[in-house]
């Protein structure tokens, strides 16, 4: 998603765009997510900053893309089960409100107007009316669309194709990329290859400590408008937060468009494991069955795994590379990427064509890390890998 | 294998393909007591071991459900639990395939309207 983004903004701004992806379009980590555009989540800072410019920007996509994106503003409630919990949320949101969010709290006798099913007990929660939600394939699949339709020639689009190599210059300066059906030539490369941004870096001979970050996704069978809402538990913003590589799962429920209702959400780094794991499995059907006790008579029919494109600080990579001229990333947006994507597009875009970005975009820049090698080679310790 | 070989007796030799010849027929079967459920609260009859499918075709009933999107009927396809297109309530609960439930006596299959989650809509 955030490769067609960038190609969009791109196109938009009059550039050639050449997308290649060794797979399908969306079939990395933008197929195997929820689709979920939240500021609700975020603290206040960079990432935020950059969410809130998302949501603006994806109003204006859903107004130009076709209907079948499945674009709903469905708002965010998160609920806490005990006052303390409350209490934390509260906090949270008044910081929020501070940076532009709109967050209104509900007191427990009102949950059920805004969800019907929800478990009784709880002690409350926040509606979060800026969350929204796209069906993430298909919103990819029409910004790639849209970018071709900027103009003839503006986009190439080159699927099922590997890039092997990043091809530079005398001065080290990217040339473009190799893939086994022949070069592209480009004086700008994108490096938006998600979770796999770390090995895309290595092509170019540089580091970029992106880590996989797996997450399951149960799907129950169709069934009308049971949770109107994403509803998530207060825990959930905890575990976004935390760098710890152990399994972490709360709560996460959201009905789609199409019917089934999609329980998230887990978090572990395993590395590119896809093995199914019944544990924790068990864990989000728990989860969600206590925060909505009507999902216990339904099946659920499948499960997903993705990965989720880590960084150490949570922000994800976007700008130029100092250390190779001309290779730019746009990784690592860990499991906010559909809806930081139109951002980072426009930010990249306004990066190659020389244009002052329409938010600061320093907290994102890639050299941070060089910074932090610097520091770790500094005190004797070797990079971390 | 000669052809003499599957005249069973009871087997007709007339003109029509297929008559009583029926796999109960072909082997020399004799199933079980015949048991009554009901379909849309018209009462059918099933044999033991008789998938849900089976017996509502069996009384020519080929439609158990509407689709979800444009309400057309849909009954048995693959008839064997692979393409979920046969999809029924029995006893109260939806999607229920109706080429892999074995009928049961006093079974109440009704046809299921969409998902069969009406009840649940918030």
């Amino acid at each position: 998603m955030v490769g067609a983004a960038c190609a969009y903004y791109a196109a938009r701004s009059g550039l050639h765009v050449t997308v290649i992806d060794r797979g399908p379009v969306a079939g990395g980590t933008t197929g195997a997510g929820e689709g979920n555009l939240l500021v609700s989540d975020k603290e206040p800072g960079p990432e935020l900053e950059l969410a809130l410019l998302s949501a603006r920007l994806w109003r204006e996509l859903a107004a130009e893309l076709p209907s079948c994106i499945e674009y709903e503003r469905k708002g965010g409630l998160v609920v806490a089960s005990t006052e303390a919990g409350m209490s934390t949320l509260r906090d949270f949101a008044a910081g929020q409100g501070r940076a532009g969010v709109e967050a209104v709290e509900v007191p427990p006798d009102r949950l059920t107007d805004l969800e019907p099913h929800l478990a009784p007990g709880l002690a409350g929660g926040f509606h979060y009316p800026q969350d929204a939600q796209v069906q993430p394939a298909l919103a990819a699949a029409h910004l790639l669309r849209a970018a071709a339709d900027t103009g003839p020639g503006r986009l190439t689009l080159r699927l099922g194709e590997e890039v092997t190599a990043v091809l530079t210059g005398a001065g080290g300066e990217v040339r473009g990329v190799r893939t086994r059906a022949g070069d592209s030539q480009a004086p700008y490369v994108v490096n938006a290859t998600g979770t796999w941004g770390g090995r895309f870096a290595r092509m170019a001979g540089v580091e970029l400590p992106v880590l996989p970050r797996r997450g399951f996704v149960l799907v129950t069978e169709p069934l009308p408008r049971v949770v109107r809402h994403k509803v998530y538990s207060a825990d959930y913003v905890a575990d976004v937060a935390s760098g710890s590589a152990a399994l972490q799962t709360s709560a996460v429920v959201e009905g789609t468009p199409a019917g089934p209702v999609l329980i998230g959400a887990s978090r572990e780094r395993v590395g590119f494991d896809r093995t199914l794991s019944v544990e924790v499995l068990r864990r989000l059907a728990a989860q969600a069955t206590r925060l909505f006790p009507v999902l216990a008579e339904v099946r659920a029919i499948r499960a997903y795994a993705g990965f989720r494109p880590y960084l150490p600080d949570h922000l994800p990579a976007i700008g130029p590379d100092p250390r190779v001229p001309g290779l730019l990333h746009a990784c690592g947006h860990e499991g906010a990427g559909i809806g930081l994507a139109p951002a980072t597009g426009l930010l990249i875009a306004a990066m190659v064509t020389g244009r002052e970005t329409p938010i600061e975009a320093g907290p994102f820049a890639p050299a941070r890390f060089l910074r932090e090698e610097a520091a770790s080679l500094r005190e004797g310790a070797a990079p971390s890998p | 294998m000669t052809q003499d070989d599957d005249r069973l007796p009871g087997h007709r030799t007339g003109t029509e393909p297929h008559g009583d010849r029926t796999p109960a027929s072909l082997v020399g079967a004799s199933p079980g007591t015949a048991f009554p459920i009901t379909f849309d609260e018209r009462e059918l009859t099933a044999l033991p071991g008789q998938s849900i499918a089976a017996a509502l075709w069996s009384a020519g009933i080929l439609a158990w459900r509407s689709t979800r999107v444009g309400g057309r009927p849909r009954g048995a396809f693959c008839g064997i639990g692979q393409c979920y297109d046969c999809l029924a309530t029995v006893n109260g609960r939806p999607n229920r395939r109706a080429c892999l439930v074995t009928a049961r006596p006093g079974d109440a299959v009704t046809t299921q309207e969409g998902d069969g989650h009406a009840g649940l809509d918030a």
